[in-house]
């Protein structure tokens, strides 16, 4: 029964409609492959119960001949959605014990298209890091290894346990949220496909807040098609989110295979930063050749504020951090440690409950937002947000239609080999993928080839906004020119 | 702009982050290492330029003004580490 895990999701659901095998069967593969990775800590917690029961009820539909688009399909869910009597914690201690009474838009409408629940992936602290390294139940090791080498490597983060369970064959797509890279990041440590819609896409509610201004929610799968699968059942309008878009889905699948030829593609010149490894300007390079050869038109373009977005997102987001984790107050929900009085009971609450890079940055957003500061920082970034997103703007109304760019500065690098001493230096990770947040434009990473060491590397494509079928048109392109990449389990 | 020790206190304080006086140091280091990092926006002129207050040009959503959730007290405190009678329990705050 193992090869089902090996099925892409698409191949897994014309199985399914083909009965060829079952959902029951399907999901028994995955529960199975999910105990034995237990090494790689991808799952936070595991659902094999509530597997089989939506499993059950998949083949039930199946035989009644009303199949939903993801029927009986086993999905891993980021522990930042709220799953409605399924413990979700944000990987967070003061969390550790909460259990939803309600179920985030986005898992609620996979569910509706028949998916089936197989557990909780890890992530960083309420989603602030890029190596999973920040999680209260500890690092996720990547499927991934150098090779001839035992080191254990990080799948990158904060999703990092979305895209370890996808790469290592642990469900057939996954959830992920993404706030400066988060979703993109990991998908190029670990060969994946992962996609940030474009902001207002993707409903936010039932999704723990980390920077609402930011964050956006979208899936990880093996293949450009599975993704595009994924966010059909994912988007849509939701009345519980102001910010999202009232605007029908496209049926992304259509997108894949669509010809590219006639597109132009931008290649923004300050994404070729001083000290680029060989190895990532050469992927870029073979990127843009696949992409000639489907007959994109390639042009040079400037992002001139690009160097100022990353910055500027450690005070957007930590501010708006400060904000939202203002409610974990030891009173209503989460963990309590007492105190004095109310007050010290706040502060004993949140100093033992938030680790450290989560305390770090909700002090920076107080900071940063504290009278006489606002203008110099928060002011002054949301100022600098503009600008970044003019830029984007400038070469989309000169009829760029995409842009092409590495997904990360480097391949996947070594557990705690990052930041011990210096936070920014973890920070840079991201320098290709925030800027896209910072715009609310969609982002795709798609796996592009190994390096020397044998590991994943990612292209990033970057749309015009709510253009998420142009970027699954030429991930597609990439897709098939690069092939796909799969570990050697080791676990 | 930096931070010296005080100042972090008083953040922590407005945080509601309880801080030991041995974290102080090491918390100003880091802190300092973030606002160094940022430092370099002021090198850019932003004269006339509005800041971004909505990500996607679009209208906010406007719906009808009515009740469309509620009665649901035992949910609300469910997950509370202290309740009463659909109540949260703190230590007492009036004298």
């Amino acid at each position: 029964m193992t090869d089902l895990t090996s099925l892409t999701l698409a191949d897994a659901r014309d199985g399914l409609r083909k009965k060829s095998f079952s959902a029951g069967e399907l999901a028994a593969a995955h529960v199975a492959a999910v105990e034995k990775a237990r090494a790689l800590n991808a799952y936070v917690l595991e659902t094999p119960e509530r597997a089989a029961e939506m499993a059950r009820a998949s083949d039930a539909r199946i035989a009644k001949g009303e199949a939903g688009p993801l029927e009986g399909i086993p999905l891993a869910v980021k522990d930042m959605f709220c799953t409605a009597g399924v413990r979700t914690t944000a990987c967070s201690h003061i969390l550790e014990n909460f259990v939803p009474t309600y179920e985030s838009t986005v898992t609620s409408q996979l569910w509706r298209d028949g998916a089936v629940l197989l557990g909780k992936t890890n992530n960083d602290e309420f989603a602030m890091g890029s190596a999973n390294e920040t999680s209260y139940f500890g690092p996720v090791h990547s499927p991934w290894r150098r090779k001839d080498s035992n080191t254990p490597l990080t799948p990158g983060g904060s999703s990092g346990g979305s895209a370890a369970a996808v790469a290592a064959q642990l469900c057939l797509g996954a959830t992920g949220t993404d706030t400066g890279g988060s979703i993109r990041q990991p998908a190029a440590f670990t060969g994946t496909v992962g996609i940030k819609p474009t902001y207002g896409r993707v409903s936010r509610w039932g999704i723990v807040a980390f920077a609402s201004s930011l964050d956006q929610a979208g899936p990880f799968a093996k293949t450009v098609r599975d993704a595009a699968i994924l966010l059909r059942s994912m988007a849509g309008p939701d009345p519980k989110d102001s910010t999202c878009l009232d605007a029908p889905v496209p049926d992304y699948e259509q997108a894949v295979g669509r010809s590219v030829k006639g597109l132009r593609i931008g290649i923004p010149k300050e994404y070729r930063l001083d000290g680029m490894p060989a190895e990532i300007e050469k992927i870029w390079e073979q990127g843009r050749e696949w992409l000639r050869a489907a007959g994109a038109e390639l042009v040079e373009v400037s992002l001139p504020h690009t160097k100022y977005a990353l910055p500027a997102y450690y005070i957007v987001a930590p501010a708006e951090a400060s904000s939202n984790l203002a409610r974990y107050d030891g009173v209503r929900y989460g963990l309590r440690i007492p105190g004095r009085d109310i007050t010290d009971l706040y502060e004993q609450t949140r100093a033992e409950g938030f680790g450290a890079e989560v305390r770090r940055r909700v002090m920076i957003g107080t900071y940063v937002l504290s009278a006489g500061y606002y203008d110099a920082y928060y002011l002054r970034a949301q100022k600098l947000r503009t600008l970044i997103k003019r830029d984007f703007e400038a070469c989309f109304e000169a009829g760029v239609h995409a842009m092409l760019t590495p997904a990360t500065p480097s391949a996947a690098f070594g557990v705690g080999e990052k930041g011990g001493a210096d936070p920014v230096e973890m920070y840079l990770n991201d320098v290709f993928t925030v800027t896209v947040n910072m715009a609310g434009l969609p982002g795709i990473a798609v796996p592009a080839g190994l390096d020397g060491q044998g590991l994943p590397l990612g292209l990033q494509l970057i749309g015009r906004p709510f253009d998420e079928e142009t970027l699954f048109a030429l991930g597609e392109v990439v897709e098939q020119a690069a092939g796909r990449f799969t570990p050697q389990a080791w676990w | 702009m930096s931070v010296d020790a005080d100042t972090v206190r008083r953040i922590a304080h407005l945080a509601r982050i309880a801080v030991k006086e041995e974290e102080v140091e090491h918390l100003k280091g880091e802190l300092n290492a973030m606002l160094a990092f940022v430092e370099q926006l002021a090198e850019v002129d932003v004269t006339g330029v509005e800041p971004m207050t909505s990500v996607t040009p679009m209208a906010m959503k406007m719906r009808v003004d009515e009740v469309t959730d509620g009665g649901i007290a035992d949910d609300v405190v469910k997950n509370a580490p202290q309740t009463e009678d659909h109540f949260f329990l703190v230590p007492k705050v009036v004298e």
